[in-house]
């Protein structure tokens, strides 16, 4: 069954374009795409919490390729699928004016097929291929309007990438020149037989700033702004909502745990990277102007809180502090689900403004709550959950990760995710200010106000929102976060499952 | 290790233009110059001295296969690497001269239409 | 004017059919000598280079043009797709090689690689296909658009 993840998009990405050279079919187009992207999140919601891997053609690891499924894993893909459901709903009312649509829907299901196999997959090379995959698909993505804004952001976006892929591909490469095999299971084995080398330490620090450059941290952030502010709305949620944890962070941390044990120092660094994207990201976050913009360096300063906590997570297991790295580590990928959902959902709300005000500039735009009540509450659902204010899901990953770094005794990284929370609720303060009250402005676009095709997405994600938080409650965090947590500690049990040693 | 030196080098030439210089096409080949440093990396990894083509022949048994030929994995994965390499290359000059009919230029300080 | 000096077109007119078929050679053996889909579709895509250099867009575009070469390429994934797909069926696992069972003892003949060459087949003409239109849209550019 795994191999559908992959094929089912892949088909549906060639046969789009094909269907589009003999005639247009907008209705049609929407009609696939949906039924792909809902086939997958019925497919991954039934597959969740199976553990197994695939052969690929039959040959057992360490010499075929296989995909693997343990908890991270089915947690992922129920995100992926769940956030690219809900933005297909919303790409179809939205994108209808756009040409090309079947170029876009393929585009769009061949980032998925890239996203599925990196999350699937226990093959660095096969990871890195279905990363360029994904990759090459979004910078087309991201240029899609061909204008000269969104040209150039996907020059920029095209050429960090490729660097990025460049070093990531260096270091498999140093990888395999030093333990001889491809299979990160197989490589966990070979390389705990020789701790000491110094082609693996270099190969570390060039995944951190390979998956680095991907994920956009700190030092390597400057594309992404740009890039997810010129794309069009469904595909600037889908990048900072999946696409940017993905290929960075889940990537960065399957590698690091599970492929080369945690080496040395690279927990820390990790740490402190988080640390650094988390403060800088939300100081950036502060002056800005364009409402995806300031929720492009929004997704910076997040992605540090994710960063931070599993960083955070490999340095309390090399203290030897089991119980508080499955913490840490649980409230990152809790903070991992979460932001999917809210970044998603606040990158859509941002669609929906640009469509009713005709701007996104928020000293332009105002009074949201007068001229359209539904759209007011949904992004006052998302802002509050962004800047971690009690009742929603927001708080509570963040709060799981201040409990970790205190009962961890790193005081210094609780201080800074504190002042963080801070600065956040600060720049969501400043956007609630000047867009949701206030004076309406500008011209108001009547028929948008009541397009129901606007609102379900923004409202099923906000409802997410709301309920995402349950999975504080002890009962169903151990049923959904627990396992994947454990599936990044417990290296051991990752080379059982794909070697059957 | 002379030679992977030599790839090492050629790897941060190509960093360099892409960090220093001020060309679009003067970037994407910096950018090629860092792939094809890598590719020649891969390869490096799995030769042999005198080594001979991996193909069992009838009568060679496999402990002597195993010593005389060369690691093929690695140029199965140069291959791949090249096919990914030439679609973001295509992709890379399509958007340079996209770039190049908004702006008139190719000089990356004077395309600036994004700032904050 | 379009095209070469003539000297040009006829050494193109005598050489490229038999470029195309070594192509389609090397994408079909690839299972048995140093080759494959993608070095098959690289000379396959060098042939309509060739004679796109040397007789001008229009000659080459009643060949082959940018629609069919986006049906090609689509069709030719598609094809690819559905051998990992037959593969489930008959072979139980994704891309199995599910007609090698068939043949027995056939080892170095054309069947012998099972669905190999069928595979790289594919692969060979989408890669063939996929180039040609990169190569058709970087050099003709302008021209392209304007039509």
């Amino acid at each position: 069954m795994l191999p559908l993840f992959v094929a089912i998009p892949l088909g549906v990405g060639f046969l789009l374009p094909l269907i589009e050279e003999f005639r247009d079919r907008t209705r049609l187009f929407s009609l696939f795409v949906l039924l792909e992207t809902g086939g997958l999140l019925a497919l991954s919601l039934i597959k969740f919490g199976d553990k197994g891997i695939y052969r690929m053609g039959g040959w057992a690891p360490p010499f075929g390729i296989n995909f693997v499924q343990d908890g991270l894993s089915s947690l992922i893909l129920v995100v992926i699928s769940g956030i690219a459901f809900v933005t297909t709903l919303f790409a179809i009312t939205y994108m209808k004016e756009y040409e090309n649509l079947g170029k876009f829907y393929g585009l769009f299901s061949l980032m998925l097929a890239g996203m599925y196999g990196v999350a699937l997959t226990g093959d660095i090379f096969n990871m890195y291929v279905y990363l360029e995959v994904a990759a090459i698909s979004s910078y087309a993505l991201v240029g899609f309007n061909r204008g000269a804004e969104e040209i150039e952001a996907s020059f920029k976006y095209l050429i960090m990438g490729a660097v990025g892929s460049v070093f990531i591909l260096l270091g498999i490469a140093l990888l395999y020149g030093s333990v001889g095999s491809l299979n990160i299971a197989d490589i966990s084995v070979k390389v705990s037989e020789l701790p000491d080398d110094s082609f693996i330490v270099l190969s570390t620090a060039l995944f951190i700033v390979g998956f680095g450059l991907k994920a956009a941290f700190i030092p390597f952030h400057s594309w992404l702004p740009d890039a997810h502010s010129s794309a069009p709305t469904p595909i600037s949620a889908m990048l900072s909502g999946v696409l940017i944890k993905v290929l960075g962070i889940y990537a960065l941390a399957r590698l690091l745990f599970n492929g080369l044990n945690l080496p040395g120092i690279a927990p820390s660094i990790l740490t402190w990277i988080g640390a650094g994207s988390m403060f800088i990201g939300g100081m950036l976050a502060l002056g800005q102007k364009d409402l995806k913009r300031l929720l492009a360096y929004s997704s910076i300063s997040q992605m540090g809180y994710i960063t931070l906590a599993v960083g955070m997570g490999g340095i309390l297991i090399g203290q030897g502090k089991p119980g508080i790295a499955t913490l840490a580590l649980m409230g990152g990928i809790f903070h991992l689900v979460n932001h999917a959902t809210y970044k998603s959902l606040l990158f859509l709300f941002s669609g929906s403004v640009e469509k009713i005000f005709g701007s996104r500039d928020l000293s332009e735009i105002g009074g949201l709550n007068s001229v359209s009540p539904v759209s007011g509450a949904v992004g006052t659902i998302g802002t509050l959950s962004i800047s971690g204010v009690p009742p929603f899901n927001g708080f509570w990953s963040k709060l799981v990760i201040v409990i970790a770094a205190i009962w961890g005794k790193l005081y210094p990284l609780a201080g800074i995710i504190l002042f963080t929370s801070a600065i956040t609720l600060a720049y969501y303060l400043k956007v609630q200010r000047q867009l949701f009250m206030g004076k309406s402005t500008g011209n108001v676009s009547e028929s948008v106000k009541t397009s129901a095709g606007l609102y379900i997405p923004l409202l099923i994600l906000a409802i997410c929102c709301i309920g995402l938080g349950l999975l504080y409650l002890p009962e169903i965090r151990g049923i959904v976060l627990k396992p994947a947590a454990l599936a990044l500690q417990e290296g051991s049990e990752y080379t059982k499952l794909v070697l059957g040693l | 290790m002379l030679t992977y030196l030599l790839a090492f080098i050629l790897f941060a030439v190509g960093l360099y233009s892409v960090i220093n210089k001020r060309n679009l096409i003067k970037i994407i080949m910096g950018v090629i110059i860092m792939e094809h440093a890598v590719n020649a990396f891969l390869i490096l990894v799995g030769y042999r001295m005198s080594g001979e083509a991996p193909i069992v022949e009838e009568g060679v048994s496999i402990s002597e296969f195993l010593s005389t030929a060369v690691d093929p994995l690695p140029q199965a994965l140069v291959i791949t690497s090249i096919v990914i390499s030439l679609g973001v290359v295509a992709l890379m000059v399509g958007l340079a001269i996209r770039l190049y009919q908004h702006y008139g230029t190719f000089d990356i300080t004077e395309i600036r239409k994004l700032r904050g | 004017m379009t095209g070469m000096s003539s000297i040009v077109k006829t050494v193109t007119r005598w050489v490229s059919p038999f470029i195309f078929a070594f192509g389609i050679y090397i994408a079909l053996t690839g299972h048995l000598t140093p080759g494959g889909g993608f070095p098959g579709g690289v000379i396959i895509a060098g042939c309509f280079i060739l004679l796109t250099l040397a007789y001008g867009k229009e000659t080459t575009f009643g060949l082959f043009n940018l629609e069919s070469s986006a049906v090609t390429d689509s069709l030719a994934a598609l094809a690819f797709l559905c051998m990992g797909f037959l593969g489930y069926v008959f072979g139980g696992g994704f891309f199995n090689n599910f007609i090698q069972s068939g043949f027995p003892g056939t080892s170095f003949r054309l069947l012998s690689g099972g669905n190999m060459p069928i595979i790289n087949l594919a692969i060979g003409l989408k890669v063939g296909a996929s180039l040609f239109a990169v190569f058709a849209y970087l050099a003709l550019f302008r021209a392209i658009e304007e039509d």
